[in-house]
Order: structure tokens, then C-alpha cells, then sequence
């Protein structure tokens, strides 16, 4: 039996890999899917958790978590096509002003 | 035994999967090696005896969220980073500010760590409480889906439609009113 701790430090290296993925990373489609890879790592402790606790809410919630990144990743993307139609970039940096 | 080890391998491709993704510079592989990652991940949540949650994960992230990615990608075929003259000469790029930057990512996980290992239990094996059949089933988790959570659920439901809305009107071209 694996203790719960194993979950919870893969999950904890992963939200750190995601974290900086988004801070390291300068191309706005590699930083949404850093944003995926936080979302997995916490949805990875709350299933961890409803087990340890024989608790079914854990994955209630993982199955709202993935319904609110399946929106965020469509409105993301649609943002996304949106910018690169204006600057032809998809460097972050490029968008620097609030209006053009 | 096998169940440590089975463990060990998943935990392992998901985390050298995901480091993968923000490792490398082509946007095509990164969501590659996402679904690896997520695959991977099934795998634990299979492990946890939630087979809902690990069929969802496949099917929702890896098939539709990381198809749509997949789509956007090839859709807008853009140029990789680091080509260009602004990636390296970027300030984020200097030796010292990587080095600060790599102490904070150590420093993170180790605060979540132990963060996380505070919890109540957590050196117990999981899996020592509960009824695996119980938790597993999908009868269980639907009723309680539609009972305790109705609320949430009807609620998700406009936010997908609203996302749905967003993503056409954002999408749109300028000329086509």
C-alpha cells in the first residue's frame, strides 16, 4: 500500500512544474498548458485525499475542476487566435499595450 | 509489490512528462507529451480507485481539451520561441536570474510538500478506510452528483454554455458582423 504522502508530494512536483512553466515559458499556448498541468497536480490531491478519507467529494469536485479548465481552455485558445490575428505573435511580451 | 512499482513508473512518466512540456520549445510537443502526461495520471487515478475520474481524464482532457490545443496549434502554425533575437536578449535570460528563479521552484515544493503533509493521515497507506466498491462506483458517485451538488452541476452548465458563447464571439473575425 502506497502511503498518502507519495500522492501528495507527485502532486506537489507537479504544481511546481506547472508554476514554472508558467513563469519560464514566453509562447501564451505553452503557458495555458502549464496551467493544465497545476489543475491535474491539484485534482491529483483531492482524489488522493476522498480515497484516504473514503470520501466521495473528491471527485465531485475533480469532475467541476475539469468542466471549468475544458471553458478556460476553449475562451483561452479563442483569445489566443484572437491576438495572434493582431500581432502575428504569441509572445506574451508582445501584448504589452491595453488597446490598439 | 507490483503496486508500488506500477506506482513508481506512473508518477514518474507524469512528472518527466510534464517537466518535458515546459522543457522544450516546440508548442506541438509540449501538448504530446501532456497527453503523456495525463495518461499517465489515469493511471494513479485508477490506483485510487476512482475509474470515473480516470476515464474522464481521458476522454475529456486528453481527447478534447488536448485536441482542441492540438487544433489551435497547427491552426495558427506559429514561429517557435528562441529564434527570435528578443528570446535571447530577454532580461529573464541572464545566469543569476535563472539560478534565483530555479531556488524559488525548489523552494515551492518544498513548501507545498509541506504544506500538503500536514494533513491529518497523511503516513497512513491510502486505501486503509473506506469501501473500495463504494467509493468506485459510478451509481454512487452520480447519485450524489444529482442530490447534494444539483446546484453546482446546473450551474456548470451555464458556464459552459457562456464559454461556448465567448469562444465563437472572440473567435470571430472583425469583418463579419
Amino acid at each position: 500500500m502506497i502511503p498518502l504522502s507519495h500522492y501528495l508530494v507527485v502532486s506537489a512536483v507537479l504544481f511546481a512544474i506547472g508554476t514554472a512553466g508558467v513563469f519560464l515559458r514566453r509562447n501564451l499556448i505553452t503557458i495555458l498548458l502549464s496551467i493544465e498541468i497545476m489543475l491535474n497536480a491539484v485534482n491529483l490531491s483531492f482524489v488522493a485525499f476522498g480515497r484516504q478519507f473514503g470520501n466521495l467529494d473528491g471527485q465531485i469536485i475533480v469532475f467541476f475542476v475539469m468542466t471549468v479548465a475544458a471553458a478556460e481552455a476553449a475562451v483561452g485558445l479563442a483569445i489566443v487566435i484572437g491576438l495572434y490575428r493582431h500581432r502575428e505573435s504569441l509572445n506574451p511580451d508582445a501584448f504589452a499595450s491595453l488597446k490598439w | 509489490m507490483p503496486e508500488t512499482l506500477v506506482f513508481w513508473a506512473l508518477s514518474g512518466m507524469a512528472i518527466l512528462a510534464s517537466a518535458l512540456v515546459i522543457g522544450q520549445r516546440n508548442p506541438m510537443y509540449s501538448v504530446l507529451m501532456l497527453i503523456a502526461s495525463f495518461g499517465a495520471l489515469a493511471g494513479l487515478y485508477i490506483q485510487l480507485d476512482a475509474p470515473f475520474v480516470a476515464v474522464a481524464q481521458i476522454i475529456i482532457y486528453a481527447g478534447a481539451i488536448m485536441v482542441l490545443f492540438l487544433f489551435v496549434v497547427m491552426l495558427l502554425n506559429a514561429p517557435q520561441e528562441d529564434a527570435a533575437e528578443w528570446d535571447r536578449s530577454h532580461p529573464l535570460r541572464q545566469r543569476g536570474v535563472m539560478r534565483f528563479g530555479a531556488l524559488l521552484a525548489l523552494l515551492l515544493v518544498i513548501q507545498l510538500t509541506w504544506a500538503l503533509l500536514q494533513a491529518n493521515g497523511a503516513d497512513l497507506p491510502v486505501g486503509a478506510r473506506g469501501n473500495p466498491e463504494a467509493l468506485g462506483s459510478v451509481r454512487t458517485l452520480g447519485r450524489i452528483l444529482f442530490t447534494e451538488y444539483v446546484f453546482a452541476f446546473e450551474a456548470t452548465s451555464i458556464l459552459i454554455l457562456v464559454a461556448m458563447l465567448g469562444a465563437v464571439v472572440l473567435a470571430r473575425r472583425e469583418g463579419d458582423r
